[in-house]
């Protein structure tokens, strides 16, 4: 559908980053093949062309990485605080230096948008590093008494959605606080993990401090469940995180789990429209609603719906989806062929329900993973797409009269990890805020993050904080 | 008086039972149990409570919760060191109930007692100061405002230690509800008395009905509802033994619930903070500032 607001291309070029036909597992400093030899293949998911064939992780290899971990951890934790503190500026500052290196990488690998990694995720996988670097030597000021100790090694499973990012989260307040990693990146976004390890190289990082393991999600189960680990950090599934839960009862293991949401974006009749409108699609639609705390359920006041979802509709109808690498791409490809079917089965199962689905006029690429911005009406409460995490681009409007009833359908899902709330009324603000049972609140504003903000939910979203000064806590024998 | 009439006297026996819902039932399923004090001797029949009760008990305490949690800090500050002021009051009672409970001399009871006593006015004063302590603004690298506060975590099973018949209980207890949460507590299973007792404290210390709510009976028949109840969003294991402790953390796992498993504490010492943040949560609200940017005023 030409218009006159038509683009031309506007590719960024990948030949900044090199990526090698093959990758090992980064294990005490080294790269190296899997015991049993396996290995497994990573696609782009706007192509599916096969970008590398990487080394997948098997228990053995797990015990490996941990043994690795356990005699580092013994050095790493004894030096000061100002050396480990150094070491991970150095690290923040070549994230900076190889910044679009890594955002061209993690958009092929991903299939967001060039505009997210280079933007967004890569900006604050660099601040990540150096908020946490600075916690390193003044750790005695952190609030939890004097000397607080490491918990040894940290056993870290990651998801495909924020690949660097939520590497960032979770390696950077583990060594900063002296305990040394094993990490286990998702089965769909290996690589910036394996080039973090080349990072680590040029960084000097010891050997052992930090070691990688791309592989399935047996792999990550071992990495949970084995003995010499003590501490278990996870962002992903709430299915998976219960699961977790079970495996670690009756441990000493520290854990903390940051899992599913169905974020309630709430639009007051006296908001600003145009940027409730902005918020709404930038809650949803940003990383194709690949997002734990997407704003996934809109819940607008009745009184505006007609003129909100107007509004919305026309601005949806001017988002762009295509290649990722392209500067003006604002949706990209979904990770996985796997995860486009759960997308499409829940869509299907809202239609089925009775809800009304409505997309703008969209070309949807010949080869690749797509699914185009999508938008229901006629949603109750008991419809699956309003109580499932989709994780797609697929918002769920419901409506409502009162504050209220806003607060107690905003409130009515097992899961409690983002809100948002759109009005000028500061007083409507607070008191609406105060009553969400959400981890982040966002106002007039959404997605928004940063190192130095807690990020964690309530209820089955998990337990725990990640970022600012409780992300520390889950780190330490306090 | 002489000695003699004095031991013709019979005194007066109190029939022990549950406190839920600021009301004092019997279990719902009619049966009791009997304690004894150290020697053998018995006490008293207290309530052998069921599942159904430790149900009731959940109902009771989201009740209140929304009542409790929202009542300022202050107010709860002063409803906690009402507690304390009530126990004084009681004193000599809980001494005999402690001492006869864990078979302690009486001015070692009297220790505990006072130690118990002693707690509750420390939990009064963080109430208005935890927030302060734990949470704060963060210094966003953006034009924007963003504030972190504790919040409770919602309803709390507590299976309260099982040795320290009141002191590890109120050790347990006043930190929870400090907090803003609120408790069902299974009392120790083989000293339930002073736990029983101390719901009659709690109805006359301006605490809501519902805030705490007291069930004795065997340990493990009813934390294992708790455990896996949807509705109750945290445990505490502190007198769960190892394997109990194990099981009711796999049944917690089901609605994620927050654990505080079992470790040993020196109930004498002076507490950290760790029992009140295992039961918060931390809020991020984020807001625009609308400060001066590159392009100019946005406000």
């Amino acid at each position: 559908m030409a218009s006159v607001f038509e683009y031309a291309p506007a590719p960024e070029s990948r030949s900044i980053v090199d990526i090698a036909p093959s990758y090992g597992l980064f294990i005490d400093g080294e790269f190296v093949e899997a015991a049993d030899g396996k290995v497994f293949k990573t696609v782009s998911p706007s192509t599916e062309e096969v970008l590398a064939e990487i080394a997948q992780a098997g228990e053995a290899d797990v015990d490996r990485a941990v043994q690795a971990a356990r005699k580092a951890f013994e050095k790493w934790s004894a030096l000061p605080g100002s050396e480990r503190a150094k070491y991970l500026f150095r690290i923040a500052r070549i994230i900076q230096e190889r910044s679009r290196e890594l955002a061209v990488l993690e958009t092929l690998d991903n299939g967001k948008p060039i505009k997210e990694t280079r933007d967004a995720d890569l900006p604050l996988v660099a601040a990540h590093f150096f908020y946490y670097a600075g916690w390193a030597d003044k750790l005695d000021h952190a609030g939890f008494g004097a000397n607080p100790q490491p918990l040894g090694v940290a056993g870290q499973v990651i998801p495909w959605n924020f690949p660097l990012l939520m590497l960032a989260w979770k390696i950077a307040p583990a060594l900063a606080t002296g305990n040394t990693v094993v990490l286990k990146p998702a089965e769909t976004t290996p690589l910036s993990a394996l080039f973090f390890a080349d990072i680590c190289r040029q960084a000097g990082l010891p050997k052992g401090v930090v070691n990688i393991l791309p592989g399935y999600g047996d792999a990550g189960a071992a990495v949970v469940a084995h003995p010499d680990v003590n501490k278990v950090a996870f962002t992903g599934s709430t299915a998976v995180g219960k699961e977790i839960a079970r495996t670690i009862a009756g441990t000493r293991k520290k854990v903390t789990l940051e899992l599913g949401g169905k974020g309630a974006n709430i639009v007051f009749d006296d908001a600003p429209i145009d940027q409730a409108v902005e918020g709404i699609v930038n809650g949803i639609f940003f990383n194709q609603g690949q997002v734990c705390c997407a704003g996934s359920r809109l819940l607008v006041q009745e009184s505006v719906e007609e003129e909100l979802l107007e509004s919305l509709k026309r601005r949806l109808s001017t988002l762009r989806l295509g290649d990722p690498l392209d500067k003006n791409t604002d949706i990209g490809a979904i990770n996985s062929e796997e995860q486009l079917t759960r997308i499409t089965s829940l869509v299907e199962a809202g239609e089925a329900e009775g809800a009304e689905r409505w997309s703008p006029a969209c070309d949807i690429p010949e080869s690749g993973y797509w699914f185009a911005p999508t938008l229901f009406t006629n949603v109750t409460q008991a419809h699956r797409i309003a109580r499932d995490e989709i994780f797609g681009p697929v918002l769920s409007v419901l409506t409502f009269r009162t504050p209220d009833e806003a607060v107690a359908k905003a409130n009515n899902t097992p899961y409690g990890l983002s809100a948002g709330i759109w009005t000028e009324k500061g007083s409507r603000i607070l008191a609406v805020a105060n009553k969400l049972r959400a981890g982040v609140v966002w106002s007039n504003t959404f997605n928004k993050f940063d190192p130095t903000s807690p990020f964690g939910g309530y209820k089955e979203s998990g337990f725990g904080r990640e970022g600012g000064r409780h992300g520390l806590e889950a780190y330490l024998d306090v | 008086m002489s000695d003699k009439s004095e031991q013709q006297r019979l005194s007066v026996f109190k029939t022990y039972k549950l406190y839920v819902g600021g009301k004092f039932p019997r279990s719902e399923s009619g049966r009791v149990y009997e304690v004894t004090d150290s020697k053998g001797n018995w006490l008293a029949n207290v309530p052998l409570s069921s599942r159904k009760d430790a149900r009731d008990a959940v109902v009771a305490a989201r009740k209140a919760f929304g009542g409790w949690s929202g009542a300022t800090a202050y107010n709860r500050g002063q409803i906690l060191y009402r507690i304390a002021e009530m126990l004084e009051g009681r004193r000599e009672q809980y001494v005999r109930e402690v001492a006869d409970a864990e078979g302690l001399s009486k001015s070692k009871a009297a220790a505990q007692v006072d130690a118990a006593i002693d707690r509750w006015v420390w939990y009064a004063g963080w109430t208005d100061k935890i927030a302060q302590v734990v949470g704060g603004g963060n210094p966003v690298a953006g034009p924007f405002f963003n504030l972190s506060s504790p919040e409770p975590t919602g309803v709390v099973a507590i299976v309260a230690p099982q040795e320290s018949s009141f002191l590890g209980l109120v050790s347990v207890l006043a930190p929870v509800i400090a907090t803003g949460n609120t408790a069902i507590v299974v009392a120790s299973e083989k000293s339930p008395l002073p736990a029983l007792s101390l719901g009659e404290v709690l109805a006359t210390s301006d605490l809501p009905g519902g805030v705490v709510n007291v069930l004795s009976g065997r340990t493990a028949e009813i934390a294992t509802p708790l455990a896996a109840h949807q509705d109750v969003n945290a445990i505490d294991l502190a007198g769960a033994g190892e394997d109990l402790a194990k099981e009711l953390e796999i049944a917690a796992a089901d609605n994620l619930k927050r654990v505080l498993r079992p470790q040993s504490v020196d109930h004498t010492a002076t507490p950290g903070i760790d029992r009140m943040t295992a039961f918060l949560e931390t809020k991020t609200v984020w807001h625009p500032t609308g400060s001066l940017g590159a392009s100019g005023s946005s406000y």
